[in-house]
């Protein structure tokens, strides 16, 4: 962590080499904030109610994918990078140095623009928070905290798994931006209102229901069943198939010339 | 210590014409070429030794060097670094060993060379007295002093190298792999770097593994030459024997008075084994096979025929004899 604490800080410095860049970006991400509120000001202006979710059900669900998604990006950025890492050789470099390589590669980016958008995370989840209509308990916060965790989880698993097709390919794959920014977008409703096929797909191989329909039920009051609050903890398990496929991906990694 | 024995390593490259038409067809159908980059390489090097790996591009130097700093994964064979396995052992592994790749920059590029540094110290974990005197000593022997505070991307070419050689060594690791670290620098440079490189082998016994296509890095710094060719090893040895090899000829250089004719008709019949090689404004050089033309019949002869202000004989350089090697294993 500490470690993690000094590769921030090269970042820090070397955004702040470039100061008329370093003001610009801050400004940018103020401005990103406000378009923020303004989309829940539109939202709120258009929708009532989907398949018995009351706008502010969705609300909370969106402001839920949102922040995990944000949180993903901010730590895990270095996945969506890593393809370009791979041709450039600085993996190679990252592999003769005795840390993990994750670690390098969570360590290796970070951006500023990346807490805009969190920024917007946290606006839309306060509005939400307060809007919800719900009956905020211990245990239903507890339930929140879950799924922003288990989202964190998923779309960082989406990330890592990108990252390790990439060793194969050694380019890019657009096709996972579909479970990624794609599931970012969609995610917004509960996954229930897309019908039977997608649940079933969100439940049992990308674990986007665990965090966000199956708790949501428990947060709304349609359910209380109290085991829904752990349910975003089973996103933790997408972990295992991710993580063996990048280190399957590692032991074929071939390099590229000099 | 670093033994490898029968390391095999290929790669599938997929293959195709050019041309939009073939590139289409390759989105559907892939054809690949399977090459064998490294075919049953062994060899032994011992502690402190001072290796250049040499060969033409393409022959699986880097391959080799990146097995053996544990980046890439061998097809099959062993190898072991100091008791390890580089792949499997890679943390343990790495923490020993140094490696500069010539061509790729392991500074962070927008902030003073000191931060890298210090960075660098963090991530292999080095106590603080031990990098301030590391520090110290490296800044000193490579005259960095007056370097470390400026941003990597503002640092010339041989600046730059003189840091990254610094930051591989920064945790006193016991084995330096070295994969071109001359290129496109001068002179001054150049001479610098491998002083550096010489004085590190000598007072701290460090194990240093080069590649390089500078034949003078090659006979300035290395006892022992590793050639690899078509992934395999095809010589392993020193430069001495290297030459014996190869040592039957001679460059002679001759300098003659200008008021002479300096056309081919000034050099009548030589004797067997002298050929001439370039003629120009007085200044001739010759090749003398040495079995059926020794060197003094050569002069002999050569005074004979023009007034020689200047002689000079010398061996084949590195350089040419590496050449001819190429030419005699056919990579």
């Amino acid at each position: 962590m500490r470690l993690y604490r000094k590769y921030l800080s090269i970042h820090v410095k070397s955004m702040m080499q470039f100061k008329t860049s370093f003001f610009l970006t801050a400004l940018g991400q103020f401005l990103v904030s406000f378009t923020a509120i303004l989309g829940v000001y539109f939202l709120l202006d258009r929708f009532h109610a989907v398949k018995g979710y009351r706008f502010t059900d969705i609300l909370l669900c969106s402001a839920v994918i949102l922040m995990s998604f944000s949180l993903a990006e901010c730590f895990a950025r270095g996945f969506d990078q890593f393809p370009k890492a791979i041709s450039n050789g600085e993996f190679d470099r990252m592999l003769v140095r005795p840390r993990s390589e994750i670690f390098q590669i969570l360590a290796s980016k970070f951006e500023l623009t990346r807490i805009g958008r969190m920024l917007q995370g946290i606006l839309m989840l306060a509005i939400a928070f307060w809007q919800s209509g719900v009956q905020w308990s211990f245990a239903k916060i507890l339930t929140l905290v879950f799924m922003i965790l288990g989202g964190t989880a998923v779309f960082s698993c989406l990330f890592l798994l990108y990252a390790a097709f990439s060793f194969f390919t050694l380019e890019g794959l657009e096709f996972m931006n579909v479970l990624t920014d794609g599931g970012k977008e969609f995610g917004q409703y509960p996954v229930s209102v897309y019908g039977k096929a997608v649940l079933a797909f969100c439940t049992a191989v990308v674990p986007y229901a665990w965090f966000q329909q199956i708790p949501l039920e428990y947060l709304t009051g349609h359910s209380t069943n109290p085991l829904r609050i752990a349910a975003p903890l089973v996103c933790f398990a997408f972990l295992i198939p991710c993580y063996a496929v990048w280190r399957i991906g590692l032991r074929h990694y071939k390099s590229t010339g000099s | 210590m670093i033994e490898l024995h029968n390391i095999c390593k290929t790669f599938r490259v997929a293959r195709r014409g050019g041309g939009m038409k073939s590139a289409a067809r390759a989105l559907f159908h892939r054809e690949y070429d399977t090459i064998q980059a490294l075919d049953h390489i062994s060899f032994t090097i011992q502690d402190g030794e001072m290796v250049g790996y040499i060969g033409p591009n393409g022959a699986g130097k880097s391959s080799s060097i990146k097995i053996m700093s544990g980046i890439l994964t061998p097809d099959s064979g062993e190898c072991v670094i100091n008791g390890r396995i580089p792949w499997k052992q890679r943390k343990e592994h790495v923490r020993e060993i140094g490696v500069v790749f010539g061509q790729r920059s392991q500074l962070w590029w927008d902030v003073p060379v000191i931060d890298s540094f210090e960075l660098i110290r963090d991530i292999y974990s080095v106590e603080p007295s031990r990098y301030r005197k590391n520090l110290d000593t490296l800044a000193s022997m490579l005259s960095l002093e007056t370097i470390l505070k400026t941003p990597a991307r503002q640092l010339s070419l041989g600046q730059r190298m003189r840091c990254e050689i610094a930051a591989s060594l920064l945790h006193d690791p016991k084995v330096l792999f070295l994969d071109e670290p001359t290129i496109g620098l001068d002179a001054v440079s150049k001479i610098a770097v491998r002083d550096f490189i010489k004085a590190l082998n000598r007072e701290r016994g460090t194990t240093v593994i080069l590649t390089t296509h500078d034949m003078q890095d090659i006979e300035a710094l290395t006892e022992r030459i590793l050639l690899i060719g078509k992934g395999q090893i095809l010589l392993d040895g020193s430069l001495a024997e290297l030459r014996q090899r190869r040592c039957g000829k001679r460059d002679i250089t001759v300098s003659f008075s200008r008021t002479q004719a300096s056309g081919l008709e000034t050099f009548q019949n030589p004797p067997k084994g002298l050929s001439l090689r370039e003629l120009l404004n007085g200044r001739a050089v010759w090749e003398a096979e040495m079995d059926s033309c020794p060197v003094s019949e050569a002069i002999a002869w050569l005074s004979t025929q023009v007034e020689v202000t200047d002689l000079s004989v010398s061996q084949p350089s590195a350089e040419e004899l590496v050449v001819g090697l190429y030419r005699e294993f056919g990579v």
